[in-house]
């Protein structure tokens, strides 16, 4: 079921606090997160965000596409494991 | 056989029947169509008037709704995006998965395709007995 409309877009407290602060000091340099939940809004894109998938910090530019899907799902948290030939583009 | 919409040409069926073979209009749609344009949804397809089927097209284009390679054009658009910008949805695509968060261990046959084994193929360079 989709959020209400009431609320508006999700977006974590902190992290608008960390983009607000690197806005004002005019540095894009990624911003660190674990809010998987927040959704992309048009004042994140531009940025870069280190997202975390339970492991690393999967680094995600935020494009205008974007806007309206959540940091999380451009953080994969599971690893695709194939079947089939050991070549070396698999193994990689 | 009635021509509607350049080339979808549906058959002798009532014409309540025959609208949905339109690629973007189903069965409530037609009936919806046809109670704006005042046709009886009995009427065999073919035994349309010009009007009648004028009026329809009409209709279809005052609802602006999008239908046939439009309709495809549009799809294929949302697709290419997801796939673009490499989210979850995006990936799933990518590899033929389902993508709304159903079971993969058994069924999804829809999107993976018909069953096929796919045996270990060794590394090549790998050395006998190490692995």
């Amino acid at each position: 079921m989709g959020r209400s409309l009431k609320k508006g877009p999700f977006l974590s407290q902190k992290l608008l606090a960390k983009v607000d602060k690197a806005n004002e000091a005019k540095q894009k340099k990624p911003i660190k997160t674990w809010s998987r939940a927040s959704m992309i809004t048009p004042d994140l894109v531009g940025h870069t965000f280190l997202v975390h998938n339970g492991k690393d910090f999967v680094s995600v530019h935020a494009t205008e596409n974007m806007v309206g899907h959540k940091l999380g799902e451009f953080s994969p948290t599971r690893v695709f494991k194939a079947h089939g030939a050991h070549t070396a583009k698999v193994s990689k | 056989m009635a021509r509607l919409l350049g080339i979808d040409i549906p058959n002798e069926k009532k014409i309540e029947y025959s609208l949905p073979y339109v690629y973007g209009i189903g069965l409530p749609l037609s009936r919806k169509i046809l109670a704006a344009c005042n046709i009886d949804p009995n009427i065999r397809a073919g035994k349309l008037s010009d009007d009648q089927v004028a009026l329809i097209v009409q209709t279809i284009q005052s609802m602006k709704l999008v239908t046939e390679g439009d309709l495809r054009r549009e799809q294929q658009a949302h697709l290419k995006r997801l796939v673009s910008i490499n989210c979850y949805r995006g990936t799933r695509h990518r590899r033929g998965l389902p993508v709304r968060g159903q079971r993969t261990k058994t069924n999804a046959r829809t999107r993976k395709g018909a069953r096929k084994t796919v045996g270990v193929q060794r590394n090549p360079n790998a050395k006998a007995g190490k692995v």
